[in-house]
């Protein structure tokens, strides 16, 4: 009945006119002109100034790397001004990996949970004003949470590092000697904090993606709301977590005035994380970059390459890990 | 194994629209039995308040009573997840767990009940995909994604993992509409080997399906459409085929409505 009632109502072929057939080839209609050239010049414009960064950081790079008498990798100091030129990244380059692993450890599975709980375990009246708060924490300016941590958080975490030193301190990583302790962990508490709502809104996303029908497929067979985020929930947004988690990584590594405000910075690899010192890219570059001579600021461009690479290489890394699972993705369903 | 369902009274609402009305049916156990009805007659939902399943929804909630062999699934203190797994179901689209494999299909339902040994475990997913007619076709991939099996596979695939852990009932919410002609027939001569052990109800769209594979249909109706739902009669399949007892079965029956 379907087909009779289609044939009926169409419309008769139109004639196969030479002018019909470019107006429905597609690309030479005015409005597809246009789009396809916006969106290729969009995608072009992308790649030169990505081009154009690269060419920028290694030419500067390459000017005060050619001068540098220390190791650019190792030395454990920053006299880029001196001459001749001292300086190498290897403290720079500790304390970025450092606090950014640290604020994954403690962001990713906090947002995993709040964006669980959002999903799949509140009461709706209760899940929008959450999810609310949790977009407001993005909107803080990042000064404001430096100067938030500075003035308040760091205080405040005497507590728990005396403790983590009585308990852990042994270990050396845990040691601590007293005093304001802006050090490399209390930078990683703060930036858990600020990239918990980027990881928290992605998951969230992609767990309200989460296809029903294996939900119920789940529950059917007597799976506890625990056992059906286990067995549907979480396999299909593996990889979205993954994804959350390097956005987040790569704000942490890239993060700058808030490192600048809270941590007391030097030149040394100390084995303790609850100690004042240290430093990452990003701060360095922001402390160092005004009162820098020419000389200097290439010195720090280098370091920027460094640290561009860094981030280059985090999501080549989250690429291979999602990919390696397609196989098995819930995308194939 | 197989156990008797006692339907009392049954109505089922999504919050304050009533979708079926007092409905009451005794199911045998070791038999098919098959819903008809036109669309939105609620007899999909029907079957989901028979494995609590209804209540999922959100604002989903059911009165009445369901007797599984004389227990009131409906009781206080019963919990849900204990009565999905006594009672399977199975879904209208297959829905294999894409991330895990063949295998890991077959035995979630078992991982969820306790820890078995990896032989026990070995046996059961044999015996339960041999039971879904899936063990040739598969045994040589146990350990590939579920998702990569054709409709029909998935399937059966899904009726493994149903029958794996045992169930004392079956739900079936018309299996084989998204299969083509030939996975429809191997679906059907499953249902007929598996009521040897299940008790099996079964929704489906499809008249001649009801009639090849049910002992007892179910014609399910509504007045008006935002009306709820009702049975209309429940007798055994030839009779309800050659000689319903109410007009509007054979008015349905025979097309002239729906």
């Amino acid at each position: 009945m379907d087909i009779s009632t289609k044939t009926a109502t169409a419309p008769p072929p139109p004639p196969a006119t030479t002018e019909k057939k470019r107006a429905t080839s597609g690309a030479t209609r005015p409005g597809d002109r246009i789009f396809l050239g916006l969106s290729r010049g969009s995608g072009i414009v992308l790649l030169v100034i990505m081009a154009a960064i690269a060419a920028f950081l290694t030419y500067r790079a390459a000017l005060a790397l050619s001068d540098n008498t220390g190791n650019f990798l190792t030395t454990f100091e920053w006299d880029a001004t001196a001459v001749p030129p001292k300086f190498g990244i290897a403290v720079l380059a500790f304390g970025t990996v450092v606090s950014s692993i640290i604020a994954l450890v403690i962001a990713v599975p906090v947002a995993v949970g709040i964006a669980l709980f959002i999903s799949h375990y509140a009461p709706r009246k209760l899940a929008s004003p959450i999810a609310y708060v949790i977009d407001l924490l993005a909107a803080v300016p990042s000064i404001v949470y430096g100067l938030w941590g500075a003035i308040v958080v760091a205080p405040n975490l005497t507590g728990l590092y005396s403790w983590l030193d009585t308990t852990l301190g042994w270990t050396g990583v845990f040691e601590y000697q007293g005093g304001a302790p802006r050090s490399l962990m209390t930078v990683g508490i703060l930036l858990a904090i600020m990239i918990l709502p980027i990881i928290t809104n992605v998951s969230r996303e992609v767990f309200l993606q989460a296809p029903k029908m294996h939900e119920e497929a789940a529950l059917a067979l007597g799976a506890t709301r625990w056992e059906v985020i286990r067995m549907s929930v979480l396999p299909f947004g593996r990889s979205g977590i993954i994804s959350a988690s390097m956005l987040g990584l790569g704000r942490a590594l890239g993060e700058t005035i808030a490192v600048a405000t809270v941590l007391s910075p030097n030149f040394l690899i100390g084995a303790s994380l609850l100690d004042p010192g240290g430093g990452t890219f990003a701060q360095n570059i922001a402390s160092k970059f005004n009162e820098a001579s020419e000389y200097g600021r290439d010195a720090l461009i280098a370091s920027g390459l460094v640290l561009f690479l860094i981030t280059l290489l985090v999501n080549g890394a989250a690429r291979m890990i999602i990919a390696r699972r397609k196989e098995y993705s819930g995308a194939n369903a | 194994m197989a156990k008797r369902i006692d339907v009392s009274g049954l109505s089922a609402y999504y919050g304050s629209h009533k979708a079926i009305d007092d409905i009451s049916m005794t199911v045998e156990p070791r038999s098919v039995t098959a819903f008809i009805g036109p669309s939105g007659c609620g007899k999909s939902t029907f079957l989901r308040t028979l494995n609590r399943m209804h209540e999922v929804t959100p604002g989903g909630r059911v009165e009445g009573k369901v007797l599984l062999d004389g227990d009131d699934l409906y009781a206080s203190g019963i919990d849900p997840v204990n009565v999905r797994r006594t009672v399977g179901m199975v879904f209208q689209r297959p829905n294999p767990f894409p991330t895990m494999s063949i295998f890991d299909n077959v035995a979630a339902g078992l991982r969820l009940n306790g820890s078995y040994k990896k032989a026990e475990l070995n046996e059961i997913v044999e015996k339960s995909l041999k039971g879904a007619n899936l063990w040739n076709e598969v045994k040589d991939r146990l350990n590939k994604p579920g998702s990569g099996l054709s409709g029909g596979q998935q399937q059966r695939l899904c009726i493994a993992r149903a029958i794996a852990v045992e169930p004392q009932v079956l739900l079936m919410d018309e299996p084989c509409s998204a299969l083509d002609p030939i996975s429809t027939l191997a679906i059907e001569d499953l249902i007929g080997e598996l009521k040897e052990r299940f008790t099996i109800v079964i929704v489906t769209h499809n008249m001649q399906q009801a009639a090849r594979v049910s002992d007892r249909t179910a014609f399910f109706n509504l007045s008006a459409v935002g009306q709820p739902g009702k049975l209309v009669e429940i007798d055994e399949t030839e009779r309800i085929f050659s000689n319903p007892s109410v007009q509007a079965t054979e008015d349905y029956i025979s097309g002239r409505f729906g």
